[in-house]
């Protein structure tokens, strides 16, 4: 009986088991299969029959099945399997032939033979053993590699993830800082607004207050001096009729200069009442009933009459007008005499500019102009509004009184003029009774545009 | 018929101003005009009996008892033959003008005062009442 069949079982099983068939052009297991089952025909063979020959037959295919794994490169894993069977094979062998040659001799030394054959098989044995610890330890060594391999792929993703993360965070966080400062910007301008029309309001508040305080003193002065004039008028009708006629012509000359410096304060005296009664209109803005009207006729309206205003005063004064309303303008609700008194203050200012600017010089062929325009806005924060603006060609507002032009008493127009109240109570009106906003757009020489914008 | 009139007013130099307007109509015998610098005054001098007073003109704001306050206590305790009061108050208050109205004065003169247009007033009450 030969062990050699099942060193072949145990060889093609070992191949069908261990070759990787992804490194095969052809199909391993179909041929380790069927070397399987040759291996167990021979076996049977082996155990039915009792011939040399046969034996030897089948010792050639196991070493033919040997060599395959021996030197074909995509069998190499069988490769120490097949070492270790290499001694057994060739003491059997060896057995075998002495056996055939001489049988006394065989006979004679059957125990070395038998012990070769015993080596040879414990010798399979001891390194099947062998291999299979080795095979087991380069089989955990190899997972543990791939479980490293595993483990750093797994943190290059991660590491890529993280990059493309903290791109996304740096982008948001740099967006977030560009709405801050853009944020920082807007509060800015919001708090110098604020401090201006803060500003602007005491001031207000502040003129009024002295508008009431000179009140009296003032009607002292005017009452004083007319009723001084009418004590003269007496006293020329009465006792100086009695004096002797060489001193009347002296005394009613200095009646006449008396009730002439008189006259002359009770004309100042009046000019300061005016002021002084616009001054107090700031004080009474806010007295009037809001309405809602139509703000586009009560523009044209105050623009007439500006324009026939200045006409009666100066004959040869021209100027073309020009409106563009527009016609489903919102129906907001204001002050209609105060928003009045805003827009005949910005027209008289427009069309004194244009007048003055045609006065003092400007290149030929001059058109003095002054437009109206109506527009519906959407204000930042989402309200409906409404905005007028007053443009002039004329003289424009030099940068550098800009930020004066609201301020009580603030007045370019020569003395006696202009009192620098009509920009002071408008944005007073607009500011603080309508919640609006006024805003000017001007260019030296050129032009100047009051914008007023009034929320719905 | 002498038309005694009462003029209230903090301000003293109310009176000479008031004499010198008034100065014909004072020599004629037509007004007699007596002063008061306070509302404290004023109710001192209609409790005196001293004259009939037939018109009061009283300035609103005053220190002490205010030209309303002085209005109230005329109206509470003058019930035959009430005098004619005239409230005179700063130009454009209109809570005190209605104050005034509200607590029964006769007429609301606003300052600077217009002696032409009083005069015209007097004479209208000398004719009616």
């Amino acid at each position: 009986m030969l062990i050699e069949p099942l060193f072949a079982l145990l060889l093609a099983d070992y191949l069908r088991r261990k070759v990787d068939p992804r490194q095969v052009d052809y199909d391993i297991r179909q041929y380790a299969i069927r070397g399987r089952y040759i291996a167990i025909g021979l076996l049977i063979l082996d155990v039915v029959t009792n011939s040399l020959a046969i034996d030897m037959a089948i010792r050639l295919y196991v070493v033919a099945l040997m060599w395959l794994v021996y030197s074909r490169k995509e069998l190499h894993v069988g490769r120490s399997l097949m070492f270790s069977m290499i001694p057994y094979l060739v003491a059997s062998f060896v057995g075998d032939v002495v056996e055939a040659i001489d049988a006394n001799f065989y006979d004679t030394y059957e125990y070395v033979f038998e012990s070769a054959n015993l080596f040879g098989v414990l010798w399979f044995g001891a390194m099947w053993f062998v291999n299979r610890s080795q095979r087991k330890a380069l089989e955990r060594e190899r997972i543990r590699r791939e479980a490293e391999e595993t483990r750093v792929r797994v943190m290059a993703e991660m590491k890529v993830n993280l990059e493309a993360e903290v791109a996304q965070r740096t982008a948001e966080l740099q967006q977030q800082k560009e709405e801050l400062e853009e944020a920082l910007e807007e509060l800015k301008h919001t708090q110098a607004q604020l401090i201006h029309s803060e500003k602007m309001a005491s001031l207000g508040e502040l003129t009024a207050g002295i508008a009431h305080e000179i009140q009296n003193p003032l009607n002292f002065v005017n009452n004083f001096s007319e009723v001084s004039v009418e004590l003269l008028d007496e006293l020329k009708a009465g006792p100086l009729a009695q004096l002797p006629e060489t001193a009347t012509e002296e005394a009613e000359e200095l009646i006449g200069d008396l009730t002439q410096n008189l006259e002359k304060i009770s004309l100042h005296g009046k000019r300061a009442d005016g002021i002084v009664k616009s001054m107090l209109q700031h004080s009474r803005s806010s007295a009037g009933e809001k309405s809602e009207i139509d703000i586009n006729a009560l523009a044209d309206e105050y623009m007439r009459l500006s324009y026939h205003g200045l006409r009666a005063k100066d004959k040869s004064f021209n100027a073309t007008m020009e409106t563009d309303f527009a016609g489903d303008l919102h129906r907001i609700a204001v002050v209609p005499q105060d928003l009045g008194r805003v827009l005949l203050n910005l027209f008289n200012n427009a069309f004194y500019s244009v007048s003055e600017k045609k006065k003092s010089g400007a290149p030929d062929g001059y058109e003095p102009q002054v437009s109206v325009t109506t527009r519906n806005i959407r204000l930042t924060d989402g309200r409906d509004a409404v905005q007028i603006a007053i443009r002039d060609n004329g003289t424009g507002i030099p940068k550098a009184i800009l930020d004066k032009v609201y301020q009580p008493f603030f007045t370019t127009k020569p003395t006696g003029q202009g009192t620098g109240l009509g920009l002071s109570m408008s944005y007073d009106i607009i500011h603080k009774v309508h919640g609006g906003e006024m805003k000017i757009d001007t260019e030296e020489g050129k032009y100047a545009a009051f914008i007023i914008t009034i929320p719905a | 018929m002498t038309m005694n009139i009462l003029v209230v007013d903090d301000e003293a130099d109310i009176q000479p101003l008031f004499k010198q307007r008034f100065r014909k109509e004072i020599k004629s015998g037509e007004m007699k005009l007596h002063f008061a610098l306070s509302g404290e005054e004023a109710v001192t001098y209609l409790a005196s009996g001293a004259s009939e007073v037939v018109l009061i003109l009283s300035d609103v704001n005053m220190p002490g008892m205010s030209g309303l306050e002085l209005l109230q206590h005329i109206r509470k305790s003058r019930s035959t033959a009430p005098p004619f009061v005239m409230m005179i108050t700063a130009y454009g208050d209109e809570t005190n003008y209605r104050r005034s109205m509200e607590l029964g004065a006769d007429d609301f003169l606003t300052k600077p005062l217009d002696f032409n247009l009083l005069k015209d007033k007097l004479k209208d009450l000398d004719a009616h009442g």
